[in-house]
């Protein structure tokens, strides 16, 4: 039997469950995703840093977790170098595994990163209550007790961004891409177009640097936090080279711009989110995983919303009316989920190339 | 897109093997789609049991054939500006792609709305569907389609065995099957060629996952999958015959939605309006996959999506194929998101298959590539085992789950083969070789299933042994509560629970005790909602199921008046459809008085279970333990058991026990309907006659009362080993050939011997009675003399031969026993007329099959009546009386899958093999009898007909068919004791040889040869060597598609039509219009 442990939140509810993953405790802000697959890939994303996941999905580690391999110095198979999630809560954890390509168990794989995990929870109860109470605090404790603990006071991007710049692949574009907590998929996105990838930290200052496009990545938090990057971003704004951002990044063009951005009530963290193109019938499934929103109301007059959700209506993206910015607050690079956007990168490298062709 | 005004919808006709009840609720929801639009409807569909076919579904119903010609008759009559041709199976897209091509689309300007019929022609067409993908680098199996069978052989020669062969256009996989080698081949592929024109020799892929997405487009190119499913036994067994989970469970992300994407391409390039269904093929070391096919239509998967995932599609379907984008529809569930949107599950479901091949003599029982099952379950739950052991339980087969069943001894010599040759029997052999000490590797060598489904299983298994354990140490007092909680989220029942931890002796009693335990400790449900969200948003439906993963319920008890409706559970042979149309109707009465219904029921394929049928869904099982849980949740005002079928019907007692609000008969008094010795002197009392019956034990008894009642008799033993549960047979060798197949004569094991009355006419009485007195009545009579199930019988409603003073008898038997069994509700009575003599059969204290059939030709919907009676209103007696005033006819038909069925005896006997039916109107008894025996698959043969006409009593009453026949210039074959009792009496006949005799011309060739149209064959009870010769004739018949009649009385009357009426005379007439007569 395993051991017990319990999942407590800020509003005092004390759920007790049982122990995966690490014998520990934890502390973060608890959100749900409804994602039916992709724990490996959800639990290394940078922009869960700080976050005890609860997965709607009732029976989650049925395939393990596959070995490692890396590709010009960067994960093959996962979203960055280690587990970002706080906890992991599930209605129950399949302890034994079947997948070609796994190397471990889950439960394993967290105790490496000394992560706990809690099953045998009515998820579906804690999920009602978060979304009708908004996302809060609370804590996994093992033995030890722990302090709640708000990570969206913490400047969360400037933990799980890199420190120094790296560059990848060569090829005839110059994409500069700021990490404030990129997912690998992205680089691996760039890196099958003939581009040459220069990562930056959050709070680098690209402007120095000679290139044909910036990219604004995902990442954790609150985006007003990234003080330093939005700077930076104004004067690149003031510029016409093209900009593409997803999530955070998306967030961030939405402040440099001039508008303003909110905390949903309790994210979209899912693979099913649909957006609309606005202004026409098409409509995309999309990977999302954010807890704040561009407010499209706040933007400035040359700014638009580019996408829109279709369930309530948020800003799914912004673009700029004449110059090459734009910005989408899904996931086009997926991983886990839907990949019926990654066509945005191509869209993006056109945009750079028709820049360079233009300069 | 201009909306059309009126819209002709093709439904699937009678439910079949590969064709069920899913398009009952598929039709009935693009119906529903439609009619919100103000667009009229004409729906043509012979299937009088469905829902669709009801008062106010469709604005008119045609109950005629789904085949190009009456389609384009109602066309020609009609002149609707719009068809649908994807919701009724393959049926209808048979039948609409034979329209296309012939022109009728575009003659009588009919818009063939949704996915284009080339699209369809596209994904039915193997060569073409091959070249479509591999235009978008998207991988299929290497196969080669041939019209040949050197061409066959050639690309068998190419791709190397093992292969699979598959016929194009074949609904549920029929002709398909492995062959290992050349004469396996060789056998396949002429009867695959005998369904189609062209075939598919394909690599075979044994041993890979198999998997499936629902995939939705719009007219914009907008396009979702709702949902994937991964098939539990590997693939080459045919996704019908497999048991399935939703969503995936051993797939990676990358695997998910590598197949979504490739998905979601092929549908686009393909060009697919509306919903389909992609399968796949995926290698279980690597991420290589194939595409094996493509269904442009509504399919028995997308129903099973739709259940699970509580998203509508055939509604979406219709919707979307009247120019609506997915994003201008909304979420029919949280009625404020987007249709736009993949549902997200928080529970998963699990499909179990049911089969019925036990009542089949002869037939093989390996499950693979073609389909068998006649119905499945599906079972919902937070882990795989909770619902798998649910699952096993709704398939109503005695199984109380994965383990804790009634031990059948391990044969260890055949346990490999039944691991590693798939039969319906594998999931149980799997917990027998747990048991013998196979570990889950071991299976998963001799499966293939994927180790993580072995896992669960091997599970289950454990905590079974742990309960075990318990038993040794004291029982249920020794039971902790953490034990006894995870064994309930395992899915164990009350029943498992009590064998494994009291034993398997008093196994009710013992579910009782742990019952009461388990509430005392406060082990119980809890109910949860399917939202399609996993949460995200609210549900404003009730759908809904019990788990005991889980501390909180997701909504209060019902606080209004409440009646609960037990469905029917799964379908199975016997029962289908009809219970559907019995339940819905119901719950709508139930609704219409003031009350808020709660359905109960688990079957997929039904319109019951559409979650806006009722104010409260349970998508649970119909177990005496699950539906006192629901009861102690809702506290209902009522339970209506009466409308279901026998499952509920079997509860019954327990549930008044226990104390529910059980609606209608007393169950003291359907216990009393329901035990024969009870009801037989029930009859005596009132003076009832019946057929003389004895129940016995020893042979000696046997024979002592076949010795008192004479032969031929009814002999019922109470368990046998395979074939028919019944027969009837006509002399002491017979008697002890059949008496071999009962595992056993003993006290324990009883066998009912009835005296059977020869050439006795079949009639039935469906009625509601309130109190005793009944208020409505309907009587039909069989076409064929009794010894021929009722449910495989053809029925005349209103009777066409019986005597008025017969009726009167009739009405007086059935009043006397609704007064003495006090009935409230509906019930049937099958009654034996000879030398105007009535004996009654049988009784049932509830609706029967034919409910539908008689309510919708009579225009008095009994279940209305029936459960306004149950709700304590007052109903008037109506004008049954009238009956005969009918100024038209209606037929039922049944439907027969022998097709389907390799190996199978297809004849009529007392055990029902159909596995649906149709019900015709006409003008005159001759018209509606050949547009039902047409809408079963009957033709009326060009030229030839083979007759073998049996025993001199049917030679004697066929010998003036016959004479017909010759005039009307047919050509007869006849074998040899017919041939010359033709020539004696003058008819002109060819001699064939029976197959045995192995001389030309031979009955097998000429049918091989295809050069009869017809085959009667009437089953004598003589030697085994003309047994299996008339069997040869049967099945070589089916296995060639030659229409095949094994009645006397109903070939006769069959002749007479088709001899009478040609197919230009039969009326194109709606319901509409004889309902105006």
């Amino acid at each position: 039997m395993n051991q017990t442990v319990k999942l407590v939140l800020e509003d005092g509810t004390e759920i007790e469950g049982q122990s995966f993953g690490a014998f520990t405790s934890a502390a973060g802000e608890v959100v749900f995703s409804t994602a039916m697959t992709g724990y490996p890939e959800n639990l290394t994303d940078p922009s869960f840093a700080g976050q005890i996941l609860v997965l709607t999905y009732p029976m989650v580690g049925n395939y393990g977790v596959p070995g490692e391999e890396l590709y010009e110095s960067i994960s093959k198979i996962f979203e960055s170098d280690k587990i970002h999630i706080a906890g992991l809560v599930v209605n129950y954890y399949s302890e034994e595994h079947s997948h070609w390509n796994a190397a471990k168990s889950l439960g394993d794989w967290l105790a490496e990163y000394n992560i706990p995990g809690i099953f045998g929870v009515d998820t579906r109860m804690l999920t009602k209550k978060l979304r009708e109470k908004g996302a809060m605090l609370g804590k996994i404790v093992a033995e030890q007790d722990v302090p709640l603990h708000d990570p969206n006071l913490e400047n969360l991007v400037a933990q799980v961004s890199p420190q120094g710049v790296q560059h990848y692949g060569t090829g005839q574009h110059k994409i500069v891409l700021v990490d404030c907590g990129t997912k690998t998929n992205i680089i691996r996105c760039f890196l099958e177009r003939d581009v040459e990838l220069i990562r930056v930290p959050w709070d680098y200052d690209f402007t120095t640097l000679d290139y044909d496009g910036l990219f604004l990545s995902n990442g954790p938090g609150d985006p007003k936090m990234c003080e330093a990057t939005i700077q930076n971003l104004q004067k690149a704004l003031q510029q016409d080279k093209p900009i593409f951002g997803i999530c955070l990044g998306s967030q961030l063009m939405g402040l440099a711009a001039g508008g303003d951005t909110f905390k949903l009530k309790y994210g979209h963290r899912s693979h099913n989110q649909p957006v609309k193109l606005t202004g026409t019938q098409r409509c995309y499934i999309t990977s999302q995983n954010h807890g704040f929103a561009v407010d499209t109301a706040t933007l400035p007059a040359e700014w638009d919303m580019l996408f829109e959700n279709l369930n309530d209506g948020t800003c799914e993206g912004i673009k700029h009316a004449s110059k090459p910015f734009f910005s989408t607050q899904f996931h086009p690079e997926a991983a886990g989920g839907p990949q019926d956007t990654e066509f945005l990168f191509d869209d993006f490298l056109k945009a750079v190339a028709a820049y360079k062709a233009g300069r | 897109m201009n909306k059309p005004n009126k819209v002709l919808i093709l439904g699937s006709g009678a439910l079949k093997i590969g064709e069920a009840g899913e398009f009952d609720y598929s039709g009935s929801q693009a119906l529903k789609a439609l009619k919100e639009e103000g667009i009229r409807t004409i729906l043509i569909n012979p299937n009088i049991a469905t829902v669709q076919t009801s008062d106010d579904i469709a604005d008119d119903v045609y109950f005629l054939p789904v085949t190009p010609y009456f389609v384009e008759e109602v066309i020609k009559k009609e002149q609707p500006d719009g068809i649908l041709v994807a919701f009724g199976g393959q049926t209808a897209l048979n039948c609409a792609v034979a329209l296309y091509r012939g022109g009728v689309f575009e003659k009588y300007n009919v818009r063939v709305l949704g996915t284009p019929v080339q699209s369809i022609i596209d994904t039915e067409d193997r060569d073409i569907f091959k070249e479509k993908l591999d235009q978008i680098g998207v991988l299929t199996a290497r196969s080669e389609a041939v019209t040949t069978m050197e061409g066959a052989l050639a690309a068998a020669e190419r791709i190397g065995f093992p292969i699979i062969v598959r016929a194009a256009f074949a609904l549920g996989g029929l002709g398909s099957g492995f062959a290992n080698n050349m004469d396996e081949l060789r056998t396949l592929a002429q009867k695959a060629f005998s369904t189609s024109d062209q075939i598919l020799v394909e690599e075979s892929l044994k041993g890979w996952k198999e998997v499936e997405y629902e995939v939705v487009r719009d007219a914009f190119d907008n396009c979702i999958t709702v949902c994937n499913m991964e098939n539990f036994d590997p693939i080459g067994i045919h996704t019908g015959e497999s048991i399935v989970v939703a969503p995936s469970q051993t797939l990676s992300n990358r695997e998910y939605h590598k197949l979504r994407s490739i998905g979601i391409q092929t549908i686009r390039h393909l060009g697919i309006v509306g919903e389909c269904n992609i399968q796949y093929a995926l290698d279980p070391h690597s991420e290589e996959y194939r595409v094996i096919e493509v269904n442009a239509r509504l399919s028995r998967s997308s129903a099973l999506a739709s259940k699970a995932t509580g998203y509508p599609l055939a509604f979406v379907a219709a919707k979307l194929s009247l120019g609506y984008s997915l994003a201008e529809l909304k979420n029919s569930v949280t009625q404020t998101t987007s249709a736009f949107f993949e549902p997200s599950l928080d529970y998963l479901v699990v499909k179990l298959p049911r089969w019925d091949l036990g009542k089949f003599s002869g037939v093989q029982r390996e499950i693979g590539s073609a389909m068998k099952s006649v119905g499945e379950v599906m079972a919902i739950g937070k882990t795989f085992e909770e619902a798998v052991q649910k699952g096993l339980r709704m398939l109503d087969t005695g199984r109380r789950g994965f383990v804790a069943n009634k031990p059948e001894p391990i044969d260890l010599t055949k346990l490999d083969t039944l691991l590693s040759e798939p039969n319906e029997e594998r999931i149980f052999a799997i917990n027998e070789a747990f048991q013998a000490g196979y570990d889950v590797e071991r299976v998963y060598e001799l499966t293939r299933i994927d180790r993580w489904f072995l896992q669960r299983l091997y599970g289950i298994y454990q905590l079974g042994q742990q309960l075990a354990e318990k038993r040794r140490q004291g029982g249920l007092d020794a039971l902790e509560t953490d034990l006894l909680r995870q064994a309930k989220k395992m899915g164990f029942s009350d029943q498992q629970l009590a064998v494994q931890l009291l034993g398997s002796a008093e196994v009710k009693a013992n579910e009782m005790l742990v019952r009461a335990r388990r509430k005392a400790l406060g082990v119980v449900p809890v109910v949860k909602q399917i939202d399609t969200l996993a949460a995200e948003f609210p549900a404003q439906t009730n759908y809904l199921y019990l788990t005991y993963h889980g501390t909180e319920n997701d909504l209060e008890p019902e606080t209004d008046k409440s009646v609960v409706v037990l469905g029917s559970g799964v379908y199975r042979i016997g029962s289908s459809v009809e219970f559907d149309w019995c339940g819905v109707n119901a719950a709508q009465t139930v609704n219409e008085e003031g009350y808020k219904s709660i359905i109960i029921n688990y079957n997929p394929e039904t319109v019951s279970t559409d979650y806006d049928v009722s104010d409260r869904l349970y998508f649970e099982e119909l177990s005496y333990e699950r539906v006192m849980d629901i009861l102690d949740f809702e506290t209902p005002q009522g339970v209506i058991l009466s409308t279901g079928g026998q499952i509920p019907n079997n509860i019954a007692t327990r549930l008044e026990a226990a104390g529910a609000p059980i609606l209608g008969t007393a169950a003291a008094r359907i216990d009393e309907a329901e035990n024969r010795h009870k009801f037989s002197s029930i009859l005596d009392e009132l003076g009832i006659a019946q057929p003389r019956w004895s129940e016995l034990t020893t042979m000696e008894a046997i024979y002592g009362f076949v010795k008192e009642v004479g032969f031929p008799v009814l002999i019922r033993p109470s368990y046998v080993l395979s074939g028919a549960a019944m027969n009837v047979v006509s002399n002491v060798p017979e008697l002890e050939e059949y008496l071999k197949l009962a595992v056993d004569v003993s006290a324990e094991y009883p066998v009912v011997v009835s005296q059977f009355i020869q050439d006795a006419k079949e009639i039935e009485l469906d009625a509601v009675a309130d109190q005793g007195e009944i208020v409505s009545y309907a009587i039909s009579e069989h076409v064929e003399f009794a010894g021929v199930h009722s449910g495989d019988a053809t029925m005349y409603y209103p009777p066409q031969r019986v005597y008025v003073g017969t009726v009167r008898k009739l009405k007086v038997i059935a009043e006397k026993i609704a007064r003495r069994f006090q009935i409230s509700g509906p019930f049937n009575i099958q009654f034996l007329e000879k030398n105007r003599e009535i004996r009654v059969i049988e009784c049932n204290l509830r609706a029967s099959r034919s409910f539908p059939f008689v309510s919708k030709v009579s225009g008095h919907n009994l279940i209305k009546k029936a459960t306004k009676v149950l709700l304590g209103q007052h109903v008037e007696r109506d004008a049954s009386e009238l009956v005969y005033d009918l100024p038209f006819v209606g037929v039922k038909a049944s439907q027969f899958s022998f097709t389907r069925l390799q190996g199978a005896d297809p004849v009529l006997r007392v055990d029902m093999t159909s596995t649906g039916e149709v019900g015709c109107l006409g003008d005159t008894a001759e018209e509606a009898l050949l547009k039902s025996l047409l809408s079963v698959g009957y033709r009326i043969p060009e030229k030839t007909v083979l007759i073998s006409s049996g025993p001199l009593t049917s030679k004697v009453a066929l010998l003036e068919s016959a004479q017909v026949l010759v005039q009307k210039g047919y050509t007869l074959y006849a074998t040899h004791g017919t041939h010359s009792f033709y020539a004696e009496n003058g008819v002109p006949s060819t001699l064939v040889y029976w197959p045995d005799e192995l001389q030309e011309p031979n009955a097998l060739t000429y049918l091989r040869e295809r050069k009869i149209d017809l085959v009667i064959n009437i089953p004598k009870n003589t030697t085994k060597g003309e047994l299996d010769n008339d069997y040869k004739i049967r099945r070589t018949a089916v296995d060639f598609n030659i229409p095949l009649i094994t009645n006397a009385r109903l070939a006769k009357a069959f002749i007479h039509a088709f001899t009478t009426l040609k197919l230009e005379d039969l009326s194109i007439k709606s319901w509409k219009e004889f309902k105006a007569m």
